[in-house]
């Protein structure tokens, strides 16, 4: 019998594509249902938000940096506030830290929510992805009642925050707490220990350690892989050295393992409850700084030529903002380095022999967002 | 190590492609000779006591007549951090590439050249990353000036109003 002749096969996947969390476009070759070359083509989001940080002053960038990551633009915020506070040297109130914390951990939150039930979703599992939404909402209602935005906020500010929260709101976030809590467990029963979620995902493209770094790989994407890492933690920044919380990193178990993209799915529903458990920390301290003004004063300041770099530990993984100032009110230089744009460029060098359908649970592991990749 | 240790140790295995250090901004940094970066960047990261092994941002800033590649380095191991900076000329900004050290090199080189138009040496695939391919000039330079217009469609039309 003559054998049948294959040959490989160029395809095109998105850019508009389902799968691919945001206008991404993947060159693929493939032999069949195996990929054996994924080139990422990105920048279709591209808002050059380097060059606008150049001609923004820094309070006027603010409501940028809400672009860099839409998804979790409190976290956005924070970083570049922690950034230029560290440049020009402004102290932020206590109030106005912790009033950040709890903000930028509810962003986190309702991140990780768009993050695990899309990434159910890609690999068919439909019904997390309404229950995920549904609570996420409830997130953006506590963060339109403190700063009147639903997705892009511009809450924070530097050296401190826009408003302080009105009146009855800590009481609304340890309301909504107390519900999350019981609703991460009922997740837990419908996907995260759903066999057949664990048999699609686990020991699915599995990433040493040693790799992920290497990819600079960061994040939960770094934890699932084992290495245990949290800038939170480990290098902390803003009252973070005063909070409790554990560090959730990738384990074996029966049926998947260490760096799979089950971990990497796990340790995000993990970190969702201790960002409960950072929220309830800070809220329980904001009684201490009850009369403090946590608003800085909106007015233009330069800062004088110097320069740092500020990583801080976004949802997507380790957010570096590098700011050169050269003495005048606008930055000479801004930078974001985000997770999303090297766990994409380490996709390229994970495809190869590897299903079609597994690189879309690969895409959708790394939680990547294409506002994030391009900037 | 601090910054002071970690420029020794470089400087001693490197005394002419390893330059100053300098302190004067929050993060100081080392600065290295394009034609021995990738080498002193390997040396990072295998040299035990350094262990970089982590790159956690490779960007470029324009300074005037001349470009700066910078390098955030950190080590997970050692828990310190290091910046090195390599310093090209606008009219022949060329350097080496550190993808053979760091696989995550690839895309923010990449994107380096994207942006700034620097050229590094041995870089498997040095394309535009974020911009069209078609794209004239690189966009983070100084004197970059705005295109008026894009495939044939103004960018500029007045209204009168």
């Amino acid at each position: 019998m003559a054998t049948l002749r294959t040959q490989e096969m160029e395809l095109n996947m998105g850019p508009h594509h389902p799968s691919t969390h945001g206008v991404i476009r993947f060159i693929l070759r493939t032999d069949g249902e195996v990929v054996s070359e994924c080139k990422p083509d990105v920048g279709y989001l591209h808002r050059s938000i380097e060059k606008i940080g150049e001609l923004c002053t820094y309070n006027g960038f603010m409501p940028y940096t809400d672009r860099v990551d839409y998804v979790a633009a409190m976290n956005a915020n924070f970083a570049y506030a922690l950034a230029v506070e560290k440049l020009a040297g402004i102290e932020c109130p206590r109030r106005g830290d912790l009033l950040r914390i709890i903000t930028a951990e509810l962003g986190r939150i309702s991140s990780h929510l768009i993050a695990v039930g899309t990434m159910a979703m890609d690999v068919g599992a439909i019904t997390p992805f309404p229950y995920a939404l549904r609570e996420r909402e409830r997130v953006n209602d506590l963060l339109e009642e403190i700063c009147g935005a639903r997705l892009t906020f511009n809450y924070h500010r530097i050296g401190g925050v826009g408003w302080d929260m009105p009146e009855g709101w800590d009481k609304k976030v340890l309301k909504f707490c107390d519900n999350f809590a019981r609703i991460t467990d009922e997740f837990d029963r419908l996907i995260t220990k759903n066999h057949i979620f664990i048999e699609r995902l686990g020991e699915v493209v599995v990433i040493p350690a040693e790799d992920a770094i290497d990819f600079g790989l960061s994040g939960p994407n770094l934890r699932a892989s084992g290495v245990d890492f949290d800038l939170r933690r480990d290098e902390p920044y803003s009252l973070y050295k005063e909070l409790e919380f554990e560090v959730p990193v990738g384990m074996d178990g029966p049926g998947y393992a260490v760096g799979d993209c089950y971990n990497r799915f796990v340790v995000r529903v993990h970190e969702m409850r201790e960002s409960l458990r950072i929220v309830r920390q800070c809220v329980a301290k904001l009684p201490e700084t009850a009369g403090e003004n946590p608003i800085p004063k909106p007015k233009n300041f330069k800062v004088k030529e110097n320069e740092c770099y500020v990583r801080s530990e976004a949802p997507r993984g380790e957010m570096g903002i590098y700011v050169v100032s050269d003495g005048s009110d606008k930055a000479w230089r801004y930078r974001a380095r985000t997770g999303s744009f090297t766990a994409m460029g380490a996709v390229e060098h994970l495809s190869a022999g590897i299903m079609l359908a597994d690189l879309v649970a690969l895409v959708a592991s790394f939680d990547v967002v294409a506002p994030e990749i391009d900037r | 190590m601090n910054a002071e240790a970690i420029h020794q140790t470089l400087k001693k295995r490197f005394p002419d492609g390893v330059g100053e250090l300098h302190t004067e901004t929050i993060d100081p940094w080392i600065e290295v000779q394009p034609e021995h970066i990738a080498d002193v960047c390997r040396f990072c990261k295998e040299d035990e006591a350094l262990g970089f092994d982590f790159l956690s941002n490779l960007t470029g800033v324009d300074a005037h007549n001349d470009l700066l590649v910078v390098y955030h380095l950190y080590a997970y191991g050692k828990r310190h951090s290091a910046v090195l900076k390599v310093r090209v000329p606008k009219g022949k900004p060329v350097t080496k590439t550190v993808t053979t050290v760091w696989r995550t090199a690839n895309w923010f080189e990449r994107e380096c050249y994207d942006l700034l138009g620097v050229r590094f040496e041995g870089h498997p695939d040095l394309r535009r990353l974020l911009l069209p391919d078609d794209w004239e000039g690189h966009p983070l330079r100084k004197e970059y000036m705005f295109p008026t217009e894009y495939g044939g469609i103004d960018n500029t039309r007045d209204y009168g109003f």
